[in-house]
């Protein structure tokens, strides 16, 4: 039984970077945009954390430079889906290969760099209790914020009345208009914090789950979020669930090779998008759910009426 | 001609300036708004005293909606000012208007279909204030002017006439010193709209001034002291509407004669071409009404009405007659010309001549972002020829949109319009035009005219008679009883999901109405012997 404990150790650094990213999703999807740049995104913010932390020696510093590098990118998007009106859909994808490469050209002197991770929580005493203490006790603050962040976005969408601005931004826009909401500054919000979440998602690869910098590293974790937000029908509690069902099936995959179990590692590795096909039809068959929780307006580009 | 009408008015709409003792609740002044291609507020001048109800009359397209957008802070004026209790003032937002105390009660409701009422009424709220205080503030205004509404309801289960109640109570929680109402009572029934009238006269008696905004002249005529007429986005006149007739309103809104629709010759009916026979069916919606034992007959020549309060399984029966639920029924509890089509989708009902106009009209009845002429190609494609070998036949389709556009009077730019673009009203006429053009055996239509001016509605009602004439039967679900007195033959009333026998129009009273669609139980039992032959011997009377 004594792997049970790194084995949850994994889980969690597996689920944390989609949890970050896609709680920044959720929140900007319910404003009713969609950006599919999330992949994008996080590796502007991996790199931009690690090249900051690894020439100022300051963590810290590097997570402040992965939240800005997010948040510009999604600047990027949203200037020219909301101001200038562009296609969603095809302006998200034009950002995630915008992401790709701009990385790997100011990645490229970093390559080989070592930092050293995030240093975990310890508090004398707690943290060595058999099992809970390095579950509950010892993880790296990323992680912490990362449920934080989403409780606390749950609680801002259920209870605050920006919330429920929000929420009514995505569901009609010309009625909060109508109302007298700003719809294009609710949504730069909105589009910003996705953007800052997702640039934290990248960093907490590459200062975390593995303290380096590799081309491409995100492999789609950008995208299995944006699945994971469909996945949750746009409701925060759902999001960790997913998250972390998401990060046990792909550290699952690890482990049975390390087992010995005999099951191409192919297969293994098709898991958590296999997974994501299926659970994504099983979600869509329930239509009072989708209709009651899916933002009405999303991907919809909005120009005041007359 | 039109521009000496223009200047001796605005006159007489300066003259009315003089004429108030203190400051007026609301002047506006000289108002102009134009847009791309179209002036639609020309140098509008009018007042409104504290405690008066004021009519804004004018037909579609005439900015009325303009102007209360401009009064409500949406729009700005291009020219004139607003003087508001004596001072000029600027209304930059909505959050303006709402914190000067004006009110809108919106004709196309600004509501958010997932939330539920509650928290759609906290939206439009200026301050923030703690949801359980909202909630009992919100149950005290239900109670007290009996608009009820339960809070915790998701906005989409509910019915067109509940959606506006929310509109109403949300107003009505900010204490108003000016209320607009745009269109309020087109989706309420005759007690309903009482009621609204003396919610109406006790906040003008509390010094509320209202600006009301109709095309029901009548009603006009029974709340409103004043009112201002706008013809093309001009002042064309003021009246007090006490003192005039509907039909000289309505004269004055459309600036020519009016004619009351033509019944013409009475009707011979032919055989039944739209049957229904014991329709039960759960609704596919959480909130709806499940339909429960339907039977009903239309036959060719004859309009039949299906009076009801909004949300007594109307739109579920619409639903089921157009094919957009999916059918578990017997095939045969829906007949068109004899054929059995209940388990039939859309497309094959109106292979056999059956065609449907909804109630929405946007989303719904059309395509807002496509053009006029492919929203007429759409179910008007197999019935008009409009496409060859699986391509758009382009030059007859857009003739078939120029000629809805023609024949039904559609004020817009042109068949290439985004169906969007178009005022309620006009894009009523289109999708009206749209179906009856189709020539079809069978049409059933969703308030024909809800939302659409005296002119208009003059018009579509013409034209469901003259296809009546043709030998189509109509079947026209409305909860305008006045409509359903214009022009049907025999009427049927919904209550809970459930159906009354019919009754030639000649026979039954309003009250009588009134009574069934308060429901049906009590009438039930004592009815059913006698019915079918008062039935006939009304249709042989008329026949």
């Amino acid at each position: 039984m004594e792997w049970i404990v790194p084995f949850i150790l994994t889980v969690i650094t597996a689920s944390t970077p989609l949890l970050l990213a896609a709680t920044g999703e959720l929140v900007t999807e319910k404003s009713g945009v969609l950006n599919l740049g999330v992949e994008g995104m996080m590796l502007v913010g991996a790199i931009a954390g690690f090249a900051v932390t690894a020439s100022s020696g300051s963590a810290i510093l590097g997570i402040l430079a992965a939240i800005v590098a997010g948040t510009l990118m999604s600047l990027i998007f949203a200037f020219l889906t909301l101001t200038l009106m562009a296609n969603q859909v095809a302006t998200g994808l034009a950002l995630t290969i915008f992401g790709v490469g701009f990385s790997a050209l100011v990645g490229s002197g970093f390559v080989g760099f070592a930092i050293d991770p995030l240093p975990a929580l310890s508090i004398p005493g707690i943290s060595a209790i058999p099992i809970l203490g390095p579950i509950l006790f010892g993880q790296d603050f990323l992680v912490y914020l990362s449920i934080a962040a989403v409780i606390g976005v749950g609680w801002f969408l259920a209870k605050s009345r920006a919330g429920l601005v929000l929420k009514a931004v995505g569901d009609s826009h010309h009625s909060a208009h109508a109302i007298g909401y700003s719809v294009i500054k609710i949504r730069y919000l909105a589009t910003m914090f996705g953007g800052a979440m997702a640039g934290l998602g990248g960093a907490y690869l590459s200062l975390s789950y593995t303290p380096m910098w590799a081309e491409n590293m995100t492999a789609g974790r950008g995208w299995i979020a944006l699945a994971l937000v469909v996945f949750a029908t746009w409701r925060p509690g759902r999001l960790v669930a997913g998250a972390y069902m998401f990060g046990l099936i792909s550290v699952m995959q690890l482990h049975a090779q390390g087992a010995g179990i005999h099951v191409p590692s192919q297969f293994m590795s098709m898991l958590p998008y296999l997974a994501t096909v299926i659970v994504l039809v099983i979600i869509s068959s329930d239509r009072a759910k989708i209709r009651l929780n899916a933002p009405a307006c999303i991907g919809q580009a909005f120009r005041a009426a007359q | 001609m039109g521009v000496a009408t223009v200047t001796s008015t605005t006159g007489e709409a300066g003259a009315n300036t003089v004429k108030g003792a203190g400051p007026a609740q609301l002047e506006v002044r000289g108002v102009t708004k134009a847009f791309p291609g179209c002036l639609a507020n020309d140098d509008i001048s009018f007042r409104i005293e504290p405690g008066e109800i004021h009519a804004l009359l004018g037909e579609n397209g005439a900015g009325k909606s303009t102007l209360v957008k401009i009064i409500y802070g949406v729009l700005q004026a291009d020219e004139g000012e607003l003087i508001w209790e004596g001072k000029p003032v600027t209304i930059a937002s909505p959050h303006d208007a709402r914190e000067m105390g004006i009110g809108l009660v919106f004709q196309h409701f600004s509501l958010f279909e997932t939330m539920t009422v509650l928290e759609n009424i906290a939206l439009a709220m200026n301050d923030v204030r703690d949801m359980d205080a909202l909630r009992k503030q919100v149950l005290e205004v239900e109670k007290t002017y009996g608009l009820p509404l339960d809070p915790d309801r998701h906005v989409y289960t509910l019915s067109v006439g509940e959606r506006q109640r929310i509109e109403i109570v949300r107003c009505l929680l900010q204490n108003p010193k000016l209320l607009i109402l745009d269109e309020p009572t087109s989706v309420l029934t005759p007690q309903e709209v009482e009621k609204l009238f003396e919610t109406l006269r006790r906040l003008a008696d509390e010094g509320c001034a209202i600006l009301y905004i109709s095309h029901k002249l009548h009603e006009v005529k029974a709340l409103c002291q004043k009112a201002t007429v706008l013809r093309g986005g001009k002042v064309v006149g003021g009246c007090d509407p006490r003192e005039e007739t509907a039909k000289s309103m309505a004269e004055m809104m459309i600036g020519q004669k009016l004619t009351a629709p033509d019944r013409g010759e009475a009707r011979q009916f032919g055989d039944v071409r739209l049957a229904v026979s014991n329709l039960s069916l759960e609704s596919d919606e959480q909130f709806g009404t499940d339909l429960k034992g339907i039977n009903l007959e239309v036959r060719g020549g004859e309009i039949m009405g299906v009076a009801g309060v909004a949300g007594n399984g109307q739109n579920e029966l619409f639903r089921a007659l157009a094919g957009e639920t999916e059918q578990e029924a017997a095939p045969d509890s829906i007949k068109i010309d004899g054929k059995a089509v209940a388990h039939f989708g859309p497309r094959r009902r109106r292979r056999l001549g059956a065609t449907f106009v909804p109630e929405e009209r946007n989303g719904h009845g059309a395509v807002p972002d496509m053009s006029l002429s492919e929203n007429g190609f759409l179910t008007a494609f197999r019935r008009m020829a409009l496409s060859a070998r699986g391509l758009i036949r382009e030059v007859p389709t857009k003739s078939f949109a120029d000629n809805i556009i023609k024949t039904f009077d559609v004020r817009t730019t042109g068949s290439g319009a985004e169906a969007g673009s178009l005022s309620g009203g006009n894009l009523q006429k289109f999708i009206v035009g749209r179906e009856i053009l189709q020539d079809p055996g069978v049409l059933v239509i969703s308030q024909p005219t809800w939302g659409v001016d005296a002119g208009a509605a003059s018009a579509i009602h013409q034209a469901l008679l003259d296809l009546a004439a043709k030998g189509t039967a109509v079947l026209v679900i409305s909860q305008d009883l006045d409509e359903i007195y214009a022009i049907c033959d025999s009427v049927v009333v919904m209550a809970e999901g459930k159906m009354s026998k019919p009754r030639p129009m000649a026979d039954v009273s309003i009250e009588e109405i009134g009574l069934l669609m308060g429901g049906l139980h009590d009438l039930e039992g004592q009815e059913n012997p006698a019915h079918d032959t008062q039935v006939e011997g009304g249709r042989l009377g008329q026949a």
